[in-house]
């Protein structure tokens, strides 16, 4: 099967990059769209060319490593799959295909298709999570957990942090990944002591990182490989308007006295 | 025949004393007895110590928060952009624990006992009695981080049976427990570098381990977008690097997966227990082609309502759905009535390496055998499997372009975990003071053969439960020196490393990484794979040996070692992975006895099950490095009070 790639080639983060055209004749419609890149970095090291830096690891679509642009789409045309996970049978022998990296302020490049994504560890770090050092749990029955709660907490829990949704967003927000962990935790009975809290700070650490805002476009959503859906944002954005209440509500109290 | 002489008497007897530090007294008492004559750090002194935790999967990241959480300064690294990347975030099919949730007879005990019998009578009894105790803490710890374990409509929590059990004892989060455990463990992580007691160290790669007076003291790490090779000190230092199984080169690990942090620690005097010990998965989906670059596993939980056939016939090569029920061999239901289709990995991959053997595989290259749905699909409705399988499914369908709910899958064993790792006592230290080794990358709990669901409970148990209590001792009965990253130890690991950085950027070849790494994986594969023989491996160490000269003096790795450089991270693990390869040889060779994973085609009963030899190989082969190629062996007895050794049976 033989294909066209213009890629993005950028050496590192301050300097500038340029797409380039690649063609081979030696991929095969199994083969994941990882698995032609690796078939065209050995063709490239043996012309003495520097090969293609794409991030990857489990190429099972979870750990969240790859993803870049195809054409425009982020991790291409097909629905709820990563690059690593995408067979070249869904395109055409002799197709042209554009490979960018993510585009977002908060996801600078560092080299080719791989960009840093720090700032989502950032956002986790500022809440994403529940307070509960090891040794300190009751028994793992002893608070029930009706199963619609739990299930859509799993729905929410399934995103892999590949960043996708911000890709895909025209205003580069990191909304769906922010609303999908604050509605894991928040779904569930043990992530509701710190649910304003964890609201405040993992939007405010959102904006912080220069992520744009959310206008309900819903590219992110069409895009993400896992499904997680629109209704992430809402939640997210309720906790958010609550917990401004709420805290408001907190301060003129420790205001008055 | 004429290589045994030159491996042979290179066997020498090791100079180390393995004191692994198992309390005396019942068993059931030994953790408790443990805990209690532990030395403590005082709270208030915990954050005068600094301890480096080399990866952040669920041992890891479990042990780097916790110990954080007891007020350690703790620096954590991983060569991913994120902790939450770590390979343990591909585990699909769940985590054991003993809680007996379901009434159904499981107990302490009985977890403690499947897991010794499971792994062929190799692990240390104590080890494998703490593990099945702290099983039951681990769920209450991850459910009460927010887990979304699956749950019953009651809100309790569900549970499944997994590959060799009889009981209901894995606990699962869709087909995605390792992924929402890692995420429990990293949210807690990250918690802890909000409050400024984790500094987390990503895109970091450990290239060596500083020991200073016997003790380790710090590790050298590359930073992999700048290149900078720097030093970074510690009070002690905690590997949970994962395992080594990407050494085949096709595995279902995550392709960045590899050996480096424990073969160095090797080489500055750790002991490597029971390298040889690998385990071969039986589902996962056969290989496609030479462009293959890692194979996925179909968790092992298919196999709970999945049958596994072959044609009764050799060359039979009609449609699955043409061959009638008469002319089909459900051969692990026919030679283990008992366990059927649930018996432990070895056992069900090397009987389908058996059938295949024998002519009778399936699929275009005739390695693969079925997974048929059909019967269940039949007695429990397609909805019913969707809700149980519905992403394997997908996922099965997506690689192979065939429909599972149609045609039986089709399924072929592949490496899919190293049980062999370095070796650690009982406080899970290695035989240098001060390095502790977690999770996947130590040797201890699995004996020759680990039973699914038990490594994501062994690195959580490690990092949650163990290190945490077995650091502060450590630094409790230590005197430990001011240490500076200009010390000469440090300098000259930091030269060193930057001189092999050197090297194989300097070597300027012809072959390609990849290239040298799919020939050593096919070497491993096919003499120290799912089966092995003495004439197999001596050839193959032959044959190691010449493809990592020709390594050294024909790779070709372009760029420079001061900008992000893919290739010369691949081809640093990939030296490492030749030498570790040989050392697998070495041990699968010495030890002339059958047993889990390790099949050797000369030891085995009249019907072809693993032939142990207690008499002689009832030890943990802990080598010692010896400079290139002549490593020494030192054996760790083991002993059986409670468990006792018996031919394994599933019959
Ligand atoms: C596909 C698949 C499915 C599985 N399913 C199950 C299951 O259902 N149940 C079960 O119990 N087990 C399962 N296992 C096994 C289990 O997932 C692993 O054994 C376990 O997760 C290993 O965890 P770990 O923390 O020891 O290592 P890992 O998760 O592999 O983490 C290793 C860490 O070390 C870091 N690291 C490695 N080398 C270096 C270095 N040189 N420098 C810096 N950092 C380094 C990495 O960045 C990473 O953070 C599965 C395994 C696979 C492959
Ligand atoms: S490589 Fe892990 S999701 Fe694609």
């Amino acid at each position: 099967m033989r294909l066209t790639f213009h890629i993005w080639r950028q050496p590192n983060r301050t300097s500038s990059g340029k797409m380039v055209r690649y063609e081979s004749s030696n991929f095969n419609p199994d083969m994941s769209m990882l698995e032609a890149l690796d078939v065209l970095n050995e063709e490239l090291i043996l012309r003495n060319e520097d090969p293609i830096t794409f991030e990857h690891d489990c190429r099972e679509g979870i750990c969240g490593s790859c993803g870049f642009m195809i054409n425009g789409l982020a991790h291409g045309p097909l629905p709820k799959t990563t690059v690593c996970q995408l067979t070249l049978r869904h395109f055409r022998d002799g197709e042209e295909l554009f490979l960018e990296p993510w585009r977002a302020k908060a996801f600078p490049v560092l080299r080719d298709l791989m960009v840093d994504r720090s700032a989502f560890d950032r956002i986790i770090s500022s809440g994403g999570y529940i307070s509960v050092p090891a040794g300190s749990a009751c028994d793992g029955n002893d608070i029930l957990v009706p199963k619609p709660y739990s299930d859509r907490a799993m729905d929410a829990a399934a995103c892999i942090g590949c960043g996708a949704c911000v890709a895909a967003c025209p205003n580069a927000s990191a909304s769906l990944f922010t609303g999908a962990k604050v509605s894991h935790l928040g779904l569930l009975p043990q992530g509701q002591p710190e649910r304003n809290q964890r609201a405040l700070r993992m939007v405010a650490q959102m904006n912080a990182e220069g992520f744009g805002q959310c206008t309900n476009i819903g590219e992110c959503e069409a895009v993400c490989p896992k499904g997680i859906r629109l209704e992430v944002i809402s939640r997210m954005n309720g906790d958010f308007i609550k917990a401004s209440w709420s805290n408001r509500g907190q301060q003129s109290v420790s205001d008055g006295v | 025949m004429e290589l045994l002489t030159e491996i042979e008497p290179q066997i020498a007897a090791g100079t180390l004393t393995l004191d692994s530090r198992t309390p005396s007294g019942p068993i059931e008492k030994a953790w408790d007895k443990t805990k209690f004559e532990m030395k403590l750090v005082n709270p208030a002194n915990k954050r005068k110590y600094t301890v480096i935790v080399v990866g952040s999967g669920l041992a890891g990241g479990s042990a780097a928060a916790t110990m954080a959480e007891l007020g350690y300064n703790v620096k954590c690294f991983c060569f991913q952009d994120s902790p939450r990347r770590a390979h343990s975030i591909a585990a699909q099919g769940g985590i054991n624990a003993a809680k007996n949730y379901q009434n159904d007879g499981d107990s302490v005990y009985r977890l403690f006992y499947d897991t010794v019998k499971g792994g062929d009578f190799r692990a240390r009894e104590a080890n494998v009695y703490r593990l099945a105790q702290i099983s039951v803490n681990i769920i209450d710890q991850c459910v009460a981080q927010g887990v979304p374990f699956a749950r019953e409509y009651g809100g309790t929590l569900s549970n499944r049976s997994f590959g060799g059990a009889q009981v209901s004892r894995t606990f699962y989060a869709r087909g995605q427990t390792g992924q929402q455990l890692l995420l429990g463990a990293y949210q807690a992580l990250e918690r802890q570098v909000d409050q400024g007691r984790v500094t987390m160290f990503p895109r970091h790669e450990m290239l060596d381990l500083v020991v200073i007076d016997g003790k380790a003291r710090g590790i050298i790490t590359r930073d992999l977008v700048t290149g900078a090779i720097e030093s970074h000190v510690a009070d002690a230092v905690v590997l949970g690097t994962g395992g080594y199984g990407n050494v085949y080169f096709l595995s279902t690990n995550a392709k960045g997966s590899n050996c480096t942090a424990i073969w160095r620690a090797y080489k500055r005097g750790a002991a490597f227990g029971n390298p040889c010990f690998t385990q071969i998965h039986p589902t996962c989906i056969p290989v496609s082609g030479d462009y293959q670059s890692k194979l996925t596993l179909m968790s092992e939980s298919l196999r709970n309502d999945g049958r596994i056939w072959v044609p009764l016939n050799k060359g039979d090569k009609r449609k699955p759905g043409e061959i009638p029920e008469s002319e089909r061999d459900y051969y692990l239901e026919r030679r283990y009535p008992s366990f059927g289709n649930l018996v432990p990995r070895d056992v069900a991959s090397r009987n389908a390496k058996a059938v295949c053997d024998e002519g009778r595989g399936v699929g275009e290259s005739g390695l693969g055998v079925y997974l048929d749905f059909g019967d269940a699909i039949k007695r429990l409705g397609q909805k019913t499997i969707e809700e149980r399988y519905g992403n394997l499914f997908e996922m099965y369908a997506r690689i192979t372009d065939e429909n599972p709910y149609k045609v039986p899958m089709r399924i072929y064993p592949a490496i899919h975990y190293t049980m062999g790792g370095l070796w650690v006592d009982y406080q899970l230290q290695s035989t240098i003071p001060g390095l502790f080794v977690i999770g996947e990358a130590n040797f201890s709990d699995h004996g020759a053969n680990r039973l699914g669901a038990s490594a994501l409970m062994q690195g959580l148990s490690d990092g949650y439960f163990v290190i945490p209590y077995t650091i502060g001792n450590y630094l409790a009965s230590n005197k430990l020196e001011k240490v500076e990253s200009t010390h000469e130890e440090f300098r000259a690991a930091q030269d060193g490393v930057a001189e092999k950085t050197r090297r194989l950027l300097d070597t300027k070849g012809t072959r390609t990484v990849d290239s040298f790494h799919r020939e050593l994986g096919k070497i491993m594969w096919d003499d120290c794979g799912m089966s092995r023989t003495a004439a197999g491996l001596q050839d193959a160490i032959g044959r190691i040996r010449k493809l990592r000269e020709e390594y050294w003096r024909d790779v070709k790795v372009l760029g420079s070692g001061k900008e992000i450089n893919q290739s010369l991270e691949k081809a640093g693990r990939v030296a490492d992975f030749f030498e570790l390869g040989e050392l697998m040889c070495i041990d699968a060779l010495h030890r002339a006895e059958s047993c889990g994973g390790h099949f050797r085609e000369e030891y085995q009963t009249p019907d072809g099950e693993a032939k142990r030899d207690d008499d002689n190989f009832s030890y943990v082969a802990a080598w010692q490095y010896n400079g290139d190629g002549s490593p020494l062996l030192n054996k760790e007895p083991l002993t059986f009070d409670y468990v006792h050794p018996s031919q394994r049976s599933y019959k």
